[in-house]
Protein backbone atom coordinates (compact mmCIF):
# COMPACT_ATOMS: atom_id res chain seq x y z
CA UNK A 1 0.00 0.00 0.00
CA UNK A 2 1.12 3.85 -1.04
CA UNK A 3 0.97 5.53 2.48
CA UNK A 4 2.51 9.00 1.76
CA UNK A 5 2.16 10.64 5.27
CA UNK A 6 4.96 9.50 8.41
CA UNK A 7 3.62 9.47 11.41
CA UNK A 8 5.45 12.75 12.09
CA UNK A 9 3.16 14.49 9.17
CA UNK A 10 0.56 12.91 10.64
CA UNK A 11 1.20 14.34 14.08
CA UNK A 12 1.76 18.02 12.50
CA UNK A 13 -1.43 17.70 10.44
CA UNK A 14 -3.85 16.77 13.51
CA UNK A 15 -1.83 19.23 15.57
CA UNK A 16 -2.57 21.70 12.79
CA UNK A 17 -6.32 20.81 12.64
CA UNK A 18 -6.56 20.83 17.13
CA UNK A 19 -7.58 17.23 16.76
CA UNK A 20 -6.06 14.67 18.92
CA UNK A 21 -6.20 11.51 16.61
CA UNK A 22 -7.48 10.10 13.83
CA UNK A 23 -10.64 8.57 15.13
CA UNK A 24 -11.69 12.29 16.15
CA UNK A 25 -11.87 13.13 12.07
CA UNK A 26 -15.16 10.66 12.23
CA UNK A 27 -16.83 11.96 14.73
CA UNK A 28 -19.57 13.06 13.01
CA UNK A 29 -20.61 9.64 12.00
CA UNK A 30 -22.55 8.00 15.36
CA UNK A 31 -20.48 5.47 17.34
CA UNK A 32 -22.66 2.44 16.55
CA UNK A 33 -21.39 3.06 12.83
CA UNK A 34 -17.70 3.58 13.22
CA UNK A 35 -16.58 -0.21 13.75
CA UNK A 36 -19.25 -2.32 13.28
CA UNK A 37 -19.14 -6.12 13.99
CA UNK A 38 -19.21 -7.91 10.38
CA UNK A 39 -21.02 -11.03 10.36
CA UNK A 40 -18.51 -13.16 8.54
CA UNK A 41 -17.70 -17.05 8.53
CA UNK A 42 -15.06 -18.50 9.18
CA UNK A 43 -11.64 -17.33 7.25
CA UNK A 44 -11.15 -20.27 4.44
CA UNK A 45 -7.99 -21.36 2.84
CA UNK A 46 -7.15 -20.06 -0.58
CA UNK A 47 -7.94 -23.62 -2.62
CA UNK A 48 -11.64 -23.57 -0.26
CA UNK A 49 -12.30 -20.30 -1.23
CA UNK A 50 -11.95 -21.00 -4.73
CA UNK A 51 -14.36 -24.40 -4.68
CA UNK A 52 -17.24 -22.35 -2.63
CA UNK A 53 -17.05 -19.60 -5.51
CA UNK A 54 -16.84 -21.47 -8.35
CA UNK A 55 -20.28 -23.60 -6.65
CA UNK A 56 -21.92 -20.18 -6.37
CA UNK A 57 -21.04 -19.25 -9.66
CA UNK A 58 -22.21 -22.67 -11.00
CA UNK A 59 -25.53 -21.50 -10.25
CA UNK A 60 -25.45 -18.68 -12.81
CA UNK A 61 -27.01 -19.63 -16.49
CA UNK A 62 -24.51 -18.62 -19.05
CA UNK A 63 -24.90 -17.68 -23.17
CA UNK A 64 -22.26 -20.44 -23.30
CA UNK A 65 -24.20 -23.39 -22.41
CA UNK A 66 -27.41 -21.35 -22.94
CA UNK A 67 -29.01 -20.16 -26.05
CA UNK A 68 -29.91 -16.86 -25.66
CA UNK A 69 -32.44 -14.58 -27.69
CA UNK A 70 -31.86 -11.51 -24.41
CA UNK A 71 -30.67 -7.94 -26.01
CA UNK A 72 -32.78 -4.51 -25.20
CA UNK A 73 -29.68 -2.89 -25.25
CA UNK A 74 -26.41 -5.35 -24.66
CA UNK A 75 -25.94 -8.08 -27.73
CA UNK A 76 -24.11 -11.45 -27.56
CA UNK A 77 -22.31 -11.30 -30.54
CA UNK A 78 -18.55 -13.60 -30.46
CA UNK A 79 -15.73 -11.87 -30.09
CA UNK A 80 -12.57 -12.99 -31.57
CA UNK A 81 -10.04 -14.36 -29.72
CA UNK A 82 -7.51 -11.66 -31.35
CA UNK A 83 -9.57 -9.38 -28.87
CA UNK A 84 -8.43 -10.10 -25.64
CA UNK A 85 -5.03 -11.31 -26.66
CA UNK A 86 -3.79 -8.07 -27.64
CA UNK A 87 -6.19 -6.17 -25.56
CA UNK A 88 -4.10 -7.88 -22.67
CA UNK A 89 -0.56 -6.88 -24.01
CA UNK A 90 0.95 -5.27 -20.90
CA UNK A 91 1.39 -1.85 -22.69
CA UNK A 92 -2.19 -1.43 -23.29
CA UNK A 93 -3.71 -2.46 -19.53
CA UNK A 94 -5.45 -0.04 -18.13
CA UNK A 95 -8.70 1.51 -18.34
CA UNK A 96 -8.14 5.02 -18.01
CA UNK A 97 -6.07 7.33 -20.42
CA UNK A 98 -2.84 8.51 -18.87
CA UNK A 99 -2.27 11.44 -16.63
CA UNK A 100 0.60 12.76 -18.68
CA UNK A 101 -0.91 11.44 -21.60
CA UNK A 102 1.71 12.58 -24.26
CA UNK A 103 4.24 9.98 -23.24
CA UNK A 104 2.14 7.23 -23.59
CA UNK A 105 2.17 7.40 -27.53
CA UNK A 106 0.65 4.03 -28.12
CA UNK A 107 -2.39 4.45 -26.11
CA UNK A 108 -3.15 8.06 -27.70
CA UNK A 109 -2.51 6.54 -30.89
CA UNK A 110 -5.64 3.88 -30.40
CA UNK A 111 -7.96 6.27 -29.45
CA UNK A 112 -7.23 8.24 -32.40
CA UNK A 113 -7.67 5.57 -34.76
CA UNK A 114 -10.77 4.69 -32.19
CA UNK A 115 -12.62 8.37 -32.89
CA UNK A 116 -11.38 7.72 -36.75
CA UNK A 117 -13.69 4.59 -36.66
CA UNK A 118 -16.26 5.75 -34.90
CA UNK A 119 -16.99 8.93 -37.07
CA UNK A 120 -16.87 6.97 -40.31
CA UNK A 121 -18.86 4.43 -38.64
CA UNK A 122 -21.65 7.15 -37.78
CA UNK A 123 -21.07 9.49 -40.72
CA UNK A 124 -20.15 12.78 -38.27
CA UNK A 125 -16.87 14.90 -38.61
CA UNK A 126 -15.99 14.10 -34.70
CA UNK A 127 -15.32 11.52 -31.60
CA UNK A 128 -14.18 12.03 -28.44
CA UNK A 129 -12.45 9.28 -26.83
CA UNK A 130 -15.56 7.87 -25.57
CA UNK A 131 -17.61 7.47 -22.11
CA UNK A 132 -18.72 4.88 -20.11
CA UNK A 133 -22.23 3.20 -21.75
CA UNK A 134 -24.57 4.17 -23.98
CA UNK A 135 -26.75 5.68 -21.44
CA UNK A 136 -24.35 7.92 -19.66
CA UNK A 137 -23.19 8.88 -23.32
CA UNK A 138 -27.08 9.66 -23.84
CA UNK A 139 -26.75 12.37 -21.10
CA UNK A 140 -23.85 14.06 -22.49
CA UNK A 141 -25.82 15.09 -25.33
CA UNK A 142 -28.80 16.75 -23.23
CA UNK A 143 -25.95 18.45 -21.43
CA UNK A 144 -24.24 19.50 -24.57
CA UNK A 145 -27.90 20.16 -26.25
CA UNK A 146 -28.60 22.43 -23.09
CA UNK A 147 -24.59 24.10 -23.07
CA UNK A 148 -25.11 25.26 -26.58
CA UNK A 149 -28.58 27.07 -26.31
CA UNK A 150 -26.70 28.56 -22.97
CA UNK A 151 -29.70 27.40 -21.30
CA UNK A 152 -32.11 29.21 -23.13
CA UNK A 153 -34.14 26.60 -24.46
CA UNK A 154 -35.34 24.11 -21.80
CA UNK A 155 -37.63 21.67 -23.68
CA UNK A 156 -35.55 18.11 -24.51
CA UNK A 157 -38.18 15.55 -26.44
CA UNK A 158 -37.00 12.41 -25.32
CA UNK A 159 -38.64 9.34 -27.72
CA UNK A 160 -40.66 6.87 -25.39
CA UNK A 161 -38.69 4.46 -27.71
CA UNK A 162 -35.41 5.31 -26.41
CA UNK A 163 -33.99 2.38 -24.15
CA UNK A 164 -35.80 2.92 -20.75
CA UNK A 165 -32.53 3.10 -18.56
CA UNK A 166 -31.07 5.92 -21.03
CA UNK A 167 -34.01 8.02 -20.36
CA UNK A 168 -33.30 6.86 -16.12
CA UNK A 169 -29.84 8.12 -16.38
CA UNK A 170 -30.53 11.23 -18.57
CA UNK A 171 -32.92 12.26 -15.88
CA UNK A 172 -30.80 11.16 -12.98
CA UNK A 173 -28.19 13.54 -15.12
CA UNK A 174 -30.26 16.34 -15.34
CA UNK A 175 -31.75 16.42 -11.67
CA UNK A 176 -29.32 19.49 -10.21
CA UNK A 177 -30.45 21.21 -13.94
CA UNK A 178 -33.89 23.75 -13.34
CA UNK A 179 -36.44 24.69 -14.99
CA UNK A 180 -35.61 21.90 -17.72
CA UNK A 181 -38.64 20.03 -19.11
CA UNK A 182 -38.56 15.98 -20.55
CA UNK A 183 -41.27 15.55 -23.40
CA UNK A 184 -42.29 12.80 -25.58
CA UNK A 185 -41.92 9.62 -23.37
CA UNK A 186 -45.28 10.07 -21.50
CA UNK A 187 -46.86 7.02 -20.54
CA UNK A 188 -50.32 8.14 -22.60
CA UNK A 189 -47.98 8.35 -25.91
CA UNK A 190 -49.17 5.27 -28.19
CA UNK A 191 -45.77 3.90 -29.82
CA UNK A 192 -47.61 3.59 -33.39
CA UNK A 193 -47.33 6.80 -33.68
CA UNK A 194 -44.40 8.47 -31.82
CA UNK A 195 -42.72 10.27 -33.96
CA UNK A 196 -45.64 12.23 -35.41
CA UNK A 197 -46.19 12.86 -31.87
CA UNK A 198 -42.00 14.19 -31.28
CA UNK A 199 -42.57 16.06 -34.68
CA UNK A 200 -45.74 18.08 -33.49
CA UNK A 201 -44.06 19.18 -30.07
CA UNK A 202 -40.82 20.11 -31.60
CA UNK A 203 -40.76 24.60 -31.23
CA UNK A 204 -38.54 27.67 -30.54
CA UNK A 205 -38.09 26.82 -27.33
CA UNK A 206 -37.21 23.00 -28.25
CA UNK A 207 -33.16 22.41 -27.36
CA UNK A 208 -33.11 18.40 -29.11
CA UNK A 209 -34.75 16.21 -30.14
CA UNK A 210 -33.65 12.02 -29.34
CA UNK A 211 -34.38 9.52 -30.64
CA UNK A 212 -33.20 5.50 -31.26
CA UNK A 213 -31.84 4.16 -34.11
CA UNK A 214 -32.78 1.30 -34.42
CA UNK A 215 -34.96 1.98 -31.49
CA UNK A 216 -35.74 -0.15 -28.28
CA UNK A 217 -38.23 -2.05 -29.92
CA UNK A 218 -35.38 -2.89 -32.73
CA UNK A 219 -37.46 -0.53 -35.23
CA UNK A 220 -35.66 1.12 -38.15
CA UNK A 221 -37.54 4.68 -38.99
CA UNK A 222 -37.05 7.27 -41.12
CA UNK A 223 -36.07 9.90 -39.27
CA UNK A 224 -35.87 12.51 -41.94
CA UNK A 225 -39.02 14.52 -41.80
CA UNK A 226 -38.33 14.71 -37.97
CA UNK A 227 -34.41 16.02 -38.60
CA UNK A 228 -35.72 18.77 -40.97
CA UNK A 229 -38.50 20.12 -38.53
CA UNK A 230 -35.99 20.36 -35.81
CA UNK A 231 -33.68 21.79 -37.60
CA UNK A 232 -36.34 24.35 -39.39
CA UNK A 233 -36.75 25.46 -35.56
CA UNK A 234 -32.89 25.49 -34.55
CA UNK A 235 -33.42 22.38 -32.47
CA UNK A 236 -30.17 19.88 -32.13
CA UNK A 237 -30.69 16.20 -33.08
CA UNK A 238 -29.57 13.31 -31.15
CA UNK A 239 -29.67 9.51 -32.34
CA UNK A 240 -28.40 7.01 -29.83
CA UNK A 241 -27.80 4.21 -32.42
CA UNK A 242 -26.34 0.18 -32.62
CA UNK A 243 -23.26 0.47 -34.14
CA UNK A 244 -23.60 -3.08 -35.85
CA UNK A 245 -26.91 -1.77 -37.39
CA UNK A 246 -24.50 1.16 -39.38
CA UNK A 247 -22.37 -1.90 -41.63
CA UNK A 248 -25.92 -2.15 -43.49
CA UNK A 249 -28.11 0.87 -42.44
CA UNK A 250 -27.64 5.03 -43.04
CA UNK A 251 -25.81 6.25 -40.53
CA UNK A 252 -27.06 9.06 -38.47
CA UNK A 253 -24.92 11.64 -39.87
CA UNK A 254 -26.10 11.52 -43.72
CA UNK A 255 -29.76 11.95 -42.53
CA UNK A 256 -28.82 15.03 -40.74
CA UNK A 257 -28.21 14.14 -36.79
CA UNK A 258 -25.92 16.82 -34.79
CA UNK A 259 -25.18 13.90 -32.70
CA UNK A 260 -25.05 10.52 -32.42
CA UNK A 261 -24.42 8.39 -28.86
CA UNK A 262 -24.82 4.55 -29.02
CA UNK A 263 -24.00 1.52 -26.74
CA UNK A 264 -20.16 0.20 -27.93
CA UNK A 265 -20.56 -3.08 -25.83
CA UNK A 266 -21.98 -5.00 -29.70
CA UNK A 267 -18.24 -3.83 -30.85
CA UNK A 268 -16.30 -6.99 -29.21
CA UNK A 269 -17.18 -6.28 -25.52
CA UNK A 270 -18.83 -9.53 -23.93
CA UNK A 271 -22.27 -9.34 -22.05
CA UNK A 272 -19.95 -8.85 -19.00
CA UNK A 273 -23.42 -8.79 -16.48
CA UNK A 274 -23.70 -5.36 -17.54
CA UNK A 275 -20.07 -3.51 -17.63
CA UNK A 276 -17.64 -2.18 -18.52
CA UNK A 277 -18.84 -0.93 -21.56
CA UNK A 278 -18.56 1.49 -24.48
CA UNK A 279 -20.20 5.05 -24.33
CA UNK A 280 -19.99 6.56 -28.05
CA UNK A 281 -20.25 10.04 -28.61
CA UNK A 282 -19.77 12.12 -32.06
CA UNK A 283 -20.91 15.02 -33.08
CA UNK A 284 -20.42 17.45 -36.12
CA UNK A 285 -17.69 20.12 -36.26
CA UNK A 286 -19.60 23.34 -35.07
CA UNK A 287 -20.31 21.61 -32.16
CA UNK A 288 -16.36 20.22 -30.98
CA UNK A 289 -16.19 23.28 -28.50
CA UNK A 290 -19.14 21.45 -26.57
CA UNK A 291 -18.38 18.04 -26.51
CA UNK A 292 -17.37 16.59 -23.21
CA UNK A 293 -14.48 14.14 -22.84
CA UNK A 294 -11.34 14.28 -24.72
CA UNK A 295 -10.06 14.41 -28.05
CA UNK A 296 -6.88 13.02 -29.25
CA UNK A 297 -5.89 14.57 -32.17
CA UNK A 298 -2.60 13.46 -34.57
CA UNK A 299 0.13 15.88 -35.03
CA UNK A 300 3.93 16.32 -35.70
CA UNK A 301 6.58 16.64 -33.05
CA UNK A 302 9.47 19.14 -33.52
CA UNK A 303 11.57 17.13 -34.96
CA UNK A 304 8.78 16.04 -37.58
CA UNK A 305 7.76 12.46 -36.46
CA UNK A 306 4.48 11.58 -36.03
CA UNK A 307 2.73 12.02 -32.67
CA UNK A 308 -0.69 12.19 -31.18
CA UNK A 309 -1.95 14.50 -28.69
CA UNK A 310 -4.99 15.44 -26.09
CA UNK A 311 -6.18 18.10 -28.79
CA UNK A 312 -9.20 19.15 -27.27
CA UNK A 313 -10.18 18.98 -23.19
CA UNK A 314 -12.14 21.94 -23.95
CA UNK A 315 -14.71 21.03 -21.13
CA UNK A 316 -13.02 19.24 -19.21
CA UNK A 317 -12.43 20.45 -15.03
CA UNK A 318 -8.86 21.20 -14.63
CA UNK A 319 -8.80 23.79 -17.63
CA UNK A 320 -12.80 24.67 -17.06
CA UNK A 321 -12.40 24.52 -13.15
CA UNK A 322 -16.06 25.53 -11.41
CA UNK A 323 -17.19 25.95 -15.17
CA UNK A 324 -16.53 22.49 -16.45
CA UNK A 325 -20.07 21.55 -18.25
CA UNK A 326 -19.40 17.66 -17.42
CA UNK A 327 -17.95 15.68 -14.69
CA UNK A 328 -16.06 13.44 -17.70
CA UNK A 329 -12.44 13.61 -17.78
CA UNK A 330 -11.42 10.19 -18.67
CA UNK A 331 -12.35 7.87 -21.11
CA UNK A 332 -12.74 3.91 -21.49
CA UNK A 333 -9.42 3.58 -22.99
CA UNK A 334 -9.70 -0.14 -22.97
CA UNK A 335 -13.17 -1.24 -23.77
CA UNK A 336 -12.78 1.77 -27.01
CA UNK A 337 -9.13 -0.34 -27.73
CA UNK A 338 -11.37 -3.80 -27.46
CA UNK A 339 -13.59 -2.26 -30.17
CA UNK A 340 -10.69 -0.63 -32.48
CA UNK A 341 -9.28 -4.02 -32.39
CA UNK A 342 -12.86 -5.88 -33.35
CA UNK A 343 -13.54 -3.14 -36.33
CA UNK A 344 -10.25 -3.62 -37.38
CA UNK A 345 -10.44 -7.22 -37.39
CA UNK A 346 -14.14 -7.23 -39.71
CA UNK A 347 -13.11 -4.44 -41.92
CA UNK A 348 -15.67 -2.61 -44.04
CA UNK A 349 -17.01 -5.81 -45.53
CA UNK A 350 -16.45 -8.11 -42.68
CA UNK A 351 -19.09 -5.17 -40.39
CA UNK A 352 -21.54 -5.16 -43.56
CA UNK A 353 -21.95 -9.18 -43.31
CA UNK A 354 -21.65 -9.57 -40.08
CA UNK A 355 -24.43 -6.55 -40.10
CA UNK A 356 -26.73 -8.64 -43.15
CA UNK A 357 -26.06 -12.07 -41.13
CA UNK A 358 -27.93 -10.35 -37.81
CA UNK A 359 -30.50 -9.05 -40.12
CA UNK A 360 -31.27 -11.87 -42.10
CA UNK A 361 -31.78 -14.46 -38.68
CA UNK A 362 -33.70 -12.45 -37.36
CA UNK A 363 -35.97 -11.86 -40.22
CA UNK A 364 -36.11 -15.50 -40.34
CA UNK A 365 -36.79 -15.79 -36.90
CA UNK A 366 -39.58 -13.49 -36.92
CA UNK A 367 -41.23 -15.26 -39.79
CA UNK A 368 -41.06 -18.43 -37.46
CA UNK A 369 -41.73 -17.09 -34.65
CA UNK A 370 -45.11 -15.26 -36.20
CA UNK A 371 -46.45 -18.39 -37.35
CA UNK A 372 -46.76 -20.07 -34.07
CA UNK A 373 -50.48 -20.10 -32.57
CA UNK A 374 -50.79 -16.98 -30.65
CA UNK A 375 -48.07 -15.42 -31.47
CA UNK A 376 -47.72 -12.06 -33.46
CA UNK A 377 -45.29 -9.34 -34.77
CA UNK A 378 -46.08 -6.33 -32.50
CA UNK A 379 -45.04 -3.94 -35.38
CA UNK A 380 -45.34 -6.37 -38.52
CA UNK A 381 -45.59 -3.18 -41.33
CA UNK A 382 -41.94 -1.42 -40.02
CA UNK A 383 -38.52 -2.35 -41.34
CA UNK A 384 -36.03 -3.49 -38.33
CA UNK A 385 -32.57 -4.86 -37.56
CA UNK A 386 -31.42 -7.33 -35.55
CA UNK A 387 -34.51 -7.43 -32.66
CA UNK A 388 -38.11 -7.21 -32.77
CA UNK A 389 -41.27 -7.48 -30.43
CA UNK A 390 -43.71 -10.17 -30.50
CA UNK A 391 -46.72 -10.75 -28.67
CA UNK A 392 -47.53 -13.90 -26.81
CA UNK A 393 -50.40 -16.12 -25.85
CA UNK A 394 -49.28 -15.66 -22.39
CA UNK A 395 -46.97 -13.26 -19.71
CA UNK A 396 -43.27 -13.29 -20.83
CA UNK A 397 -42.19 -13.86 -17.66
CA UNK A 398 -43.60 -17.64 -17.52
CA UNK A 399 -43.10 -18.23 -20.39
CA UNK A 400 -39.05 -17.38 -19.48
CA UNK A 401 -39.28 -19.32 -16.97
CA UNK A 402 -40.47 -22.64 -19.10
CA UNK A 403 -38.03 -22.31 -21.64
CA UNK A 404 -34.89 -22.06 -18.72
CA UNK A 405 -35.41 -25.60 -18.47
CA UNK A 406 -34.18 -25.72 -22.53
CA UNK A 407 -31.38 -24.02 -21.95
CA UNK A 408 -33.08 -21.13 -23.61
CA UNK A 409 -32.60 -17.34 -22.28
CA UNK A 410 -35.80 -16.05 -23.62
CA UNK A 411 -36.77 -12.40 -24.64
CA UNK A 412 -36.80 -9.16 -22.78
CA UNK A 413 -40.48 -9.13 -21.20
CA UNK A 414 -41.16 -5.27 -21.99
CA UNK A 415 -44.32 -5.11 -19.90
CA UNK A 416 -41.78 -4.21 -16.76
CA UNK A 417 -40.61 -0.69 -18.46
CA UNK A 418 -44.20 -0.44 -20.65
CA UNK A 419 -47.24 -2.25 -18.84
CA UNK A 420 -49.20 -1.03 -21.57
CA UNK A 421 -47.59 -4.00 -23.94
CA UNK A 422 -48.40 -7.30 -21.80
CA UNK A 423 -47.24 -10.22 -23.11
CA UNK A 424 -44.63 -8.66 -25.22
CA UNK A 425 -41.45 -9.96 -25.64
CA UNK A 426 -38.08 -8.36 -27.26
CA UNK A 427 -36.43 -11.39 -29.28
CA UNK A 428 -32.71 -10.17 -30.22
CA UNK A 429 -30.59 -12.46 -32.43
CA UNK A 430 -26.96 -12.11 -33.28
CA UNK A 431 -24.86 -14.29 -35.56
CA UNK A 432 -24.44 -16.41 -33.02
CA UNK A 433 -27.63 -18.21 -33.37
CA UNK A 434 -28.08 -20.53 -35.78
CA UNK A 435 -31.56 -21.39 -37.67
CA UNK A 436 -31.03 -25.01 -35.67
CA UNK A 437 -30.79 -22.91 -32.69
CA UNK A 438 -34.29 -20.89 -33.96
CA UNK A 439 -36.13 -23.59 -35.05
CA UNK A 440 -35.81 -25.28 -31.43
CA UNK A 441 -37.00 -21.56 -30.15
CA UNK A 442 -39.91 -21.97 -31.70
CA UNK A 443 -40.70 -25.57 -31.10
CA UNK A 444 -39.98 -24.90 -27.28
CA UNK A 445 -42.55 -21.60 -27.53
CA UNK A 446 -45.00 -24.01 -28.82
CA UNK A 447 -44.82 -26.55 -26.19
CA UNK A 448 -44.88 -23.78 -23.35
CA UNK A 449 -47.43 -22.21 -24.60
CA UNK A 450 -49.85 -25.33 -25.15
CA UNK A 451 -49.84 -27.08 -22.11
CA UNK B 1 2.67 46.58 -19.44
CA UNK B 2 0.63 49.10 -21.00
CA UNK B 3 -2.37 51.17 -19.06
CA UNK B 4 -3.28 53.49 -21.63
CA UNK B 5 -4.38 56.62 -19.99
CA UNK B 6 -7.75 57.56 -22.49
CA UNK B 7 -9.14 54.02 -20.91
CA UNK B 8 -11.48 52.97 -17.52
CA UNK B 9 -10.75 50.28 -16.06
CA UNK B 10 -12.35 47.37 -13.54
CA UNK B 11 -10.66 45.33 -11.21
CA UNK B 12 -11.63 42.04 -12.93
CA UNK B 13 -9.44 43.47 -15.44
CA UNK B 14 -11.82 44.76 -18.23
CA UNK B 15 -11.12 47.83 -19.79
CA UNK B 16 -13.86 50.53 -21.03
CA UNK B 17 -13.41 53.42 -24.40
CA UNK B 18 -16.01 55.82 -24.12
CA UNK B 19 -17.10 57.08 -27.69
CA UNK B 20 -19.87 59.18 -26.89
CA UNK B 21 -22.85 56.76 -25.26
CA UNK B 22 -20.71 53.80 -26.95
CA UNK B 23 -18.58 51.48 -24.55
CA UNK B 24 -16.11 49.61 -26.22
CA UNK B 25 -14.84 46.81 -24.06
CA UNK B 26 -11.97 44.77 -23.66
CA UNK B 27 -9.35 42.77 -21.63
CA UNK B 28 -6.41 44.48 -19.77
CA UNK B 29 -2.61 44.21 -20.83
CA UNK B 30 -2.05 42.57 -17.72
CA UNK B 31 -5.32 40.15 -17.38
CA UNK B 32 -3.62 38.93 -20.97
CA UNK B 33 -0.45 37.99 -19.61
CA UNK B 34 -1.39 36.68 -16.61
CA UNK B 35 -3.58 33.96 -18.65
CA UNK B 36 -1.08 33.23 -21.05
CA UNK B 37 -1.45 31.70 -24.30
CA UNK B 38 -5.65 32.13 -25.54
CA UNK B 39 -6.71 29.87 -27.71
CA UNK B 40 -10.38 29.55 -27.34
CA UNK B 41 -13.12 32.81 -26.59
CA UNK B 42 -16.81 31.66 -25.76
CA UNK B 43 -19.42 34.69 -26.08
CA UNK B 44 -22.05 34.13 -23.15
CA UNK B 45 -23.95 37.02 -24.82
CA UNK B 46 -25.68 38.08 -28.12
CA UNK B 47 -26.07 41.16 -29.97
CA UNK B 48 -29.76 42.97 -28.37
CA UNK B 49 -29.19 41.54 -25.09
CA UNK B 50 -29.77 43.49 -21.93
CA UNK B 51 -26.22 43.54 -20.13
CA UNK B 52 -25.89 44.80 -16.59
CA UNK B 53 -22.38 45.51 -14.34
CA UNK B 54 -20.89 42.45 -13.48
CA UNK B 55 -22.54 39.80 -16.39
CA UNK B 56 -19.98 37.59 -17.40
CA UNK B 57 -20.38 38.22 -21.16
CA UNK B 58 -17.44 35.50 -22.32
CA UNK B 59 -15.41 33.06 -21.39
CA UNK B 60 -11.80 33.15 -22.21
CA UNK B 61 -9.96 29.66 -22.20
CA UNK B 62 -5.96 30.22 -22.36
CA UNK B 63 -3.60 27.32 -22.20
CA UNK B 64 -3.75 27.44 -18.18
CA UNK B 65 -7.61 28.02 -17.59
CA UNK B 66 -10.64 29.40 -18.33
CA UNK B 67 -11.80 32.72 -17.01
CA UNK B 68 -14.99 34.69 -16.84
CA UNK B 69 -14.95 38.24 -17.93
CA UNK B 70 -17.75 40.73 -17.05
CA UNK B 71 -19.38 43.58 -18.07
CA UNK B 72 -18.34 46.84 -16.15
CA UNK B 73 -21.44 48.89 -17.85
CA UNK B 74 -24.77 48.28 -17.92
CA UNK B 75 -26.24 48.53 -21.32
CA UNK B 76 -27.71 47.16 -24.51
CA UNK B 77 -24.57 44.93 -26.28
CA UNK B 78 -24.26 46.56 -30.29
CA UNK B 79 -21.55 44.41 -31.46
CA UNK B 80 -19.43 41.30 -30.89
CA UNK B 81 -15.89 40.97 -32.08
CA UNK B 82 -15.78 38.20 -34.28
CA UNK B 83 -12.59 38.29 -35.67
CA UNK B 84 -11.86 36.59 -31.92
CA UNK B 85 -13.14 33.18 -32.75
CA UNK B 86 -10.97 32.43 -35.51
CA UNK B 87 -7.77 34.42 -34.24
CA UNK B 88 -8.24 34.69 -30.17
CA UNK B 89 -4.58 35.18 -29.77
CA UNK B 90 -5.42 38.67 -30.95
CA UNK B 91 -6.29 39.05 -27.07
CA UNK B 92 -2.68 38.58 -26.68
CA UNK B 93 -0.85 40.63 -28.89
CA UNK B 94 -3.35 43.45 -29.10
CA UNK B 95 -5.89 43.68 -26.54
CA UNK B 96 -6.37 47.27 -26.59
CA UNK B 97 -6.65 47.25 -30.01
CA UNK B 98 -7.83 45.02 -32.40
CA UNK B 99 -8.58 42.25 -28.95
CA UNK B 100 -11.37 44.55 -28.24
CA UNK B 101 -14.52 42.28 -27.66
CA UNK B 102 -17.67 43.53 -27.19
CA UNK B 103 -19.33 47.24 -27.56
CA UNK B 104 -22.58 48.65 -25.31
CA UNK B 105 -24.81 51.12 -25.60
CA UNK B 106 -24.15 52.96 -22.28
CA UNK B 107 -27.55 53.02 -19.79
CA UNK B 108 -26.56 54.93 -17.41
CA UNK B 109 -23.53 57.09 -17.91
CA UNK B 110 -23.54 58.19 -14.34
CA UNK B 111 -22.05 54.17 -13.53
CA UNK B 112 -18.66 55.04 -15.36
CA UNK B 113 -17.62 56.83 -11.94
CA UNK B 114 -17.20 53.66 -10.33
CA UNK B 115 -14.51 52.61 -12.79
CA UNK B 116 -10.55 53.06 -12.02
CA UNK B 117 -8.50 55.39 -13.86
CA UNK B 118 -5.20 54.49 -15.54
CA UNK B 119 -3.29 55.24 -12.80
CA UNK B 120 -5.52 53.61 -10.29
CA UNK B 121 -5.58 50.33 -12.57
CA UNK B 122 -2.19 50.70 -13.03
CA UNK B 123 -1.34 50.85 -9.03
CA UNK B 124 -3.95 47.86 -8.16
CA UNK B 125 -1.75 45.95 -10.47
CA UNK B 126 1.26 46.64 -9.22
CA UNK B 127 0.28 45.54 -5.61
CA UNK B 128 -1.23 42.35 -6.67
Amino acid sequence: MYTPHTQHDVEVMLKEIGAQKIEDLFREIPEKFRFPKLNLPEPLTEMEALLELEEISSANGTTNEMISFLGAGAYDHYVPAAVDMLLRRGEFYTAYTPYQPEVSQGTLQAIFEYQSLISVLTGMDVSNASHYDGATSAAEAVIMAFHSFRGKRNKFLISKAIHPQYREVIRTYMQGYENIRFVGDEAQINLYQDIENLISEIDQNTALVMVQYPDFFGRICDYREMVDVAHKHGALVAVAVNPIALGLFTPPGEFGADIVVGEGQPLGLPLSYGGPYLGIFATKKELVRKIAGRLVGETTDVEGNLAYVLTLTAREQHIRREKATSNICSNQGLMALASTIYLSLLGKQGLAQLSQLCYQKAHYAAEQISKLDGFELVYPNQPFFNEFLIRCPKPVSMINLAIEEHFIIGGYDVSKDYPEMKNCMLVAITEKISKEDIDTFCDVLHEVTND
Amino acid sequence: MEFPKDLKYQKTDEWVKIEDDIAVIGISDYAQDALSDVVFVEFEVEVGDQVAVGDTYATIESVKAASDVNIPVSGEVIEINDGLADSPEILNSDPYGEGWMIKVKIADLEELANLLDAESYEAYCNER
